[in-house]
């Protein structure tokens, strides 16, 4: 497994050589955005509007960080993922639409965005659930923040990341899972543990 | 009596203890977890889950951003309440204040309209649970409870005839379920009998025991083992990236229930173990207490 150190915006070549179980940390403008940004930006989208950032080509980060305002300036006290899973139902329009090249979360999405990646060349890199304050430690700057009317969780938290990882390569643009190879595996152990049971 | 300012400002205390650090029982879990994985990417996040909360203990920050909805126990005597509503006032206080200092992050809404009250509190939130006792001290417990582990909880009404066996498939069929969404490695509730909302609760309650804690009943006790191991032998591993601690523990609590129902409920604890608590005495004398 390789290990790359990458800066967004992210090349669509930059995601295609990753392959499941590389090692990425990340540098550079991060947009956070989990359930309520996957609901709104894409109805705008349906009415022809755009959102208020642009993720073409950038790294969506499905977290919903707690931040505190010290006079004008916010700043991020921790922010880890949280359970990407919520978003399988939007993702992979979300990925068409808007062209992301990468999402970080955790504990995988489902068959379709494994598919959307595939398709339009973007990856899924899994951060460690819970190591916010971990996380928090690599966001240098806060550039601003949009859609703060969701709260806090819910909006879109524009972050200046360096050195952000280690980020596991968990779905990669080859249509390729880790989460999907751990479910075949965890289909057969399941036979160990129900020995275990006297199932 | 005990005062409105001691219960508000042991409140806040209870709220960043749980926040900003680990219980020693999970520490010593999550670092045996650490040793036992060999593979690169489960030993990495078990890593990355120690550095973190030696992060967070340093800053005095919270460990995860997702810092939970407020779940309460209050147990002792109750006696040493002199006005309910101005203990769940005193109690609303100390969390709104943790809420703006700690910080922790704002997350209560509306079920509906989702609309956040910006402060952690709402209708029937914080949720607050008693258990009275003879005791002299009341013991109160902060639980916050983060909802992606929260969201991995399930209840069924088997039958009778399912059994011992439908118990045991049922809590695996949850845990494969759940993967590595709750952030695993976890620790596992399981409340079995009384009816659907006591199994629910109690499997809750087992959540606040401490890791490695057994049941002090025999056949209890080896249940919680024998699913411990079995759970382990998933595979599911640290995150779901696969590994070799799915659980760090798991807890059985039971009620006896109608003879012809077997109601068994699952609850989920990420790997913060968050919980604190304390005793207050009736003199003010306050003694916290580990895990």
């Amino acid at each position: 497994m390789a290990e790359y150190r990458l800066k967004t915006p992210l090349r669509e070549e930059d995601v295609r050589k990753l392959n499941i179980g590389d090692i990425v940390y990340l540098d550079g403008i991060i947009y956070t955005g989990r359930d309520e940004v996957h609901i709104h930006a894409l109805e705008l989208a349906k009415e022809g509007k755009n959102p208020p950032v642009d993720f073409k080509n950038m790294v969506l980060f499905h977290c919903g960080p707690l931040m505190k305002k010290y006079g004008e300036e916010w700043k991020v006290i921790a922010a880890g993922p949280t359970t990407s899973s919520r978003m399988n139902g939007l993702e992979p329009e979300f990925i068409e639409r808007f062209g992301v090249r990468a999402i970080i979360g955790k504990g995988g999405m489902s068959g379709p965005t494994v598919e959307a990646m595939q398709k339009h060349g973007a990856v899924y890199l899994a951060m460690t659930g819970g190591a916010a304050a971990l996380a928090a430690d690599s966001f240098k700057k806060v550039h601003g923040v949009e859609w703060i009317e969701f709260g806090m969780p819910e909006a879109i938290w524009i972050l200046e990341a360096e050195n952000l990882g280690p980020l596991v390569v968990g779905i990669d643009a080859h249509g390729n899972s880790i989460y999907e190879n751990v479910d075949e595996a965890v289909a057969r152990n399941r036979k160990r543990a129900e020995s275990v049971l006297g199932l | 009596m005990i005062d409105k300012e001691t219960v508000e400002n042991r409140v806040f205390e209870l709220l960043k203890k749980a926040s900003t650090g680990v219980p020693p029982d999970v520490r010593k879990a999550l670092e045996n977890a650490h040793s036992r994985e060999s593979e690169v990417v489960p030993k990495m996040q078990m890593k990355a889950i120690l550095k973190n909360v030696e992060v967070a203990e340093t800053n005095s920050l919270p460990l995860c951003q997702d810092t939970g909805v407020h779940i309460f126990f209050v147990k002792g005597n109750l006696k040493l309440i002199d006005s309910f509503s101005e203990f769940e006032e005193s109690i609303r206080n100390g969390l709104k204040r943790a809420t703006e200092e700690v910080p922790l992050r704002p997350n209560a809404v509306h079920p509906i309209t989702r609309k956040n009250s910006g402060d952690n509190t709402g209708v029937r939130m914080p949720y607050i649970n008693y258990i009275p006792t003879d005791d002299p001290w009341l013991e109160i417990t902060a639980f916050p409870k983060g909802a992606g582990s929260e969201n991995m909880s399930f209840m069924s009404m088997l039958t009778p005839s399912q059994g011992l066996k439908g118990i045991k498939k049922f809590v695996l069929d949850c845990v494969i379920r759940s993967g590595g969404k709750p952030c695993t490695p976890t620790v596992i509730g399981v409340g079995i009998g009384g009816t659907s909302d006591i199994a629910m609760h109690i499997a809750k309650e087992a959540l606040l025991r401490p890791i490695g804690d057994r049941h002090p009943e025999k056949d209890m006790a080896e249940l919680e083992e024998e699913l411990l191991r079995a759970m382990n032998e998933t595979g599911i591993g640290p995150m779901g990236l696969g590994g070799k601690t799915t659980v760090l523990d798991v807890h059985v609590e039971y009620a006896y229930c109608h003879t012809a129902s077997l109601p068994v409920a699952v609850n989920t604890q990420c790997w913060t173990g968050r919980r604190a608590r304390a005793r207050i005495y009736e003199n003010g004398k306050i003694e916290n207490m580990e895990g």
